[in-house]
């Protein structure tokens, strides 16, 4: 089984953004970079698989400018096989990531692709269903459990809003990651080493033929109200006559 | 402008999300009509026909729809756009599934997460966990977008719509549905729910969670989480309140041992009072509660419980 991870470089979780002084948007100069936390789970799954003798190759996507290549070589260390970088300094929106994504897959031809569920720059939460929808794939989207088997299906437990749904999706198939899928591993510096050896492909959306114009146009980015600052009681009573007498919610 | 809004239920109920999802289409400035799609769910579209401003409701009554996979509902949904300028859902797990599979094989780029129409091409939606709002314009023939429930007004239940069967798909058979675990509450749901009572990492334990769930009964509320309760196992995926997951606003939310990361707070803080319990006093919590108290949970929430209950 042959698997591709798309894995997109975003501002790290713990970083708190800044917004540009003129609303065009949020400024990122100079800002710690990281891989996708769900990215992570998906790059870490396909090793998974590879180390049990499910998958044979695991091949890591990412659109993105040259320092896109760091990402790449983090999942490289993690374990992935190869590297392909679609190299970009233009914005690129989910419908046209996945326009990518497709293109690659043709000449590919994974059995699997794995997608975080949300980029947590844009939270758009729409990459993996549009590449299952432009592919006529089945789709199993927010994952927290993945099986291969033989006959070539992948048994999925997805997170919904009541609980938990088990499906059988045929492949080639397209999964995208929640929080619960595993816990992705810190790359080793022997891996970190072997991994700037390891193949890294580089490829342009020209190449690919796909037109990546934004299909939204920003008008302004803002910060969002601010909560008027509170205050601290002193005891338990307090805080039950405060929420009865003072904020009425008892 | 004609908007179609996609009903989510569970075949029987038509879910609260829905109506807030059809005051935002109609801030669209058009018509709205609503499509129902499930098995044997005539009861459902009699309770969409009720909701105040829908003109018609679009009744898909078969089998292949049981399960709601996004295969063969987004086949459907690609099927009606051509009459439609504008298909609307929940920001829901359901909404999101499926919106943008619609959205692709329409060549239209989604607009996820709305949580305010400016005109009928330019939407508001939080980026970066909330931590910025982007307002958008969409240069695309069609709309597809998902609606934060807690972001629009419910619409009320006046209206006598009328209902119209219409033709179903046939299943791509892609995907096939095995079982669903639905989390068993009689507790309210965390989304519409006007308490609600959640537990983070401080709690220790899933046996001590149950302080939190007592006390979420005592005020009739429902019970979230943090994400590290819910990897710890203390209580089930489905009430993770944060970025990724649930986004609530009830009238007061009560967060117990939950240190108040970026991630849960984009969550929970369009709540309207905000409790935190915390032993640390310099927790982020503390930030956005309106009242906030430096205490231990296992001497705190017990004596809470004890006088709601006095
Ligand atoms: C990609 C990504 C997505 C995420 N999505 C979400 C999300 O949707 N929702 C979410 O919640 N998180 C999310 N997180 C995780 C988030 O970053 C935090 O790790 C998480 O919210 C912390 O949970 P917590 O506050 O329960 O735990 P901690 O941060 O460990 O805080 C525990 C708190 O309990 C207090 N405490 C301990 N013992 C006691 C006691 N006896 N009495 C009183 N107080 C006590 C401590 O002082 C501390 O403040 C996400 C993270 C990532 C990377
Ligand atoms: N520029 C990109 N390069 C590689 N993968 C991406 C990119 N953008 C999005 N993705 C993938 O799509 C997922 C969902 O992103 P989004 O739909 O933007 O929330 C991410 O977790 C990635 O797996």
């Amino acid at each position: 089984m042959k698997v591709l991870v798309a894995v997109k470089r975003v501002v790290d979780y713990n970083v708190k953004i800044r917004i540009k002084a003129d609303k065009s948007g949020v400024d990122t100069a100079n800002l710690k970079m990281s891989m996708n936390p769900f990215d992570e789970i998906a790059v870490e799954e396909a090793i998974r698989w590879k180390e049990q003798g499910k998958a044979n190759e695991v091949i890591v996507l990412s659109i993105g400018p040259q320092s896109a290549q760091d990402t790449l070589r983090t999942a490289l260390a993690m374990g992935a096989d190869r590297a392909i970088l679609v190299k970009t300094d233009d914005e690129v929106q989910p419908l046209a990531v996945a326009k990518l994504i497709k293109a690659v897959a043709k000449t590919e031809a994974p059995d699997v692709i794995l997608l975080g569920k949300q980029a947590i720059d844009d939270d758009s939460n729409q990459t993996g269903q549009m590449l299952a929808a432009l592919l006529g794939w089945p789709q199993g989207t927010f994952v927290s459990s993945a099986t291969p088997d033989e006959n070539h299906r992948i048994t999925v437990i997805r997170e919904i809003d009541g609980g938990l749904e088990t499906l059988s999706l045929v492949c080639p198939c397209v999964l995208t990651t929640d929080l619960r899928l595993n816990e992705p591993r810190y790359a080793s510096l022997p891996n970190i080493m072997k991994a700037k050896k390891k193949p890294l492909d580089v490829t342009t959306p020209a190449d690919l033929g796909v037109d990546t114009t934004p299909r939204l146009t920003l008008l302004k980015v803002e910060e969002p109200p601010t909560r008027k600052a509170g205050m601290i009681v002193g005891s338990v009573s307090e805080l039950v006559e405060k929420l009865k007498n003072e904020a009425k919610v008892l | 402008m004609r908007a179609l809004v996609i009903a989510e239920h569970d075949n029987r109920h038509i879910k609260p999300a829905t109506h807030a999802t059809v005051t935002a289409a109609l801030q669209l400035g058009g018509t709205v009509d609503i499509l129902v799609a499930g098995t044997r769910c005539a009861a459902v579209a009699d309770q969409a026909a009720k909701i105040t401003g829908v003109g018609k409701v679009l009744l898909a009554d078969d089998a292949v729809f049981a399960e709601f996979l996004a295969e063969p509902l987004s086949t459907l949904i690609v099927g009606l756009a051509e009459d439609y300028d504008a298909l609307v859902a929940a920001a829901s797990a359901a909404g999101k599934n499926i919106m943008p599979r619609v959205a692709a094989f329409l060549d239209v780029q989604q607009v996820s997460d709305v949580i305010a129409v400016v005109s009928p091409d330019t939407f508001v939606r939080p980026i970066y966990a909330g931590n910025a709002l982007a307002t958008v314009r969409s240069n695309d023939k069609k709309r597809v977008i998902t609606a934060r429930a807690t972001a629009f007004e419910a619409a009320t239940e006046t209206g006598t719509a009328v209902i119209e069967a219409i033709p179903t798909v046939s299943d791509p058979g892609l995907s096939r549905f095995l079982e669903r675990r639905v989390t068993e509450s009689v507790r309210p749901e965390l989304t519409s729910a006007r308490v609600i009572v959640a537990g983070g990492r401080g709690i220790g334990s899933d046996s001590a969670f149950s302080l939190v769930s007592q006390l979420a009964d005592i005020l009739g509320g429902a019970v979230g989480a943090s994400r590290a309760a819910v990897d710890a196992g203390f209580i089930p995926n489905d009430a993770q309140v944060g970025q990724t997951g649930k986004i609530v606003a009830p009238d007061l939310y009560i967060a117990v041992g939950i240190s108040g990361a970026i991630q849960h707070l984009a969550g929970m803080k369009d709540s309207k009072v905000i409790v935190a319990i915390n032993k640390d006093g310099d927790a982020p919590i503390f930030q956005i509660a309106d009242y906030g108290l430096v205490a231990d949970v296992f001497e705190a929430v017990p004596e809470l419980i004890d006088s709601l209950n006095a």
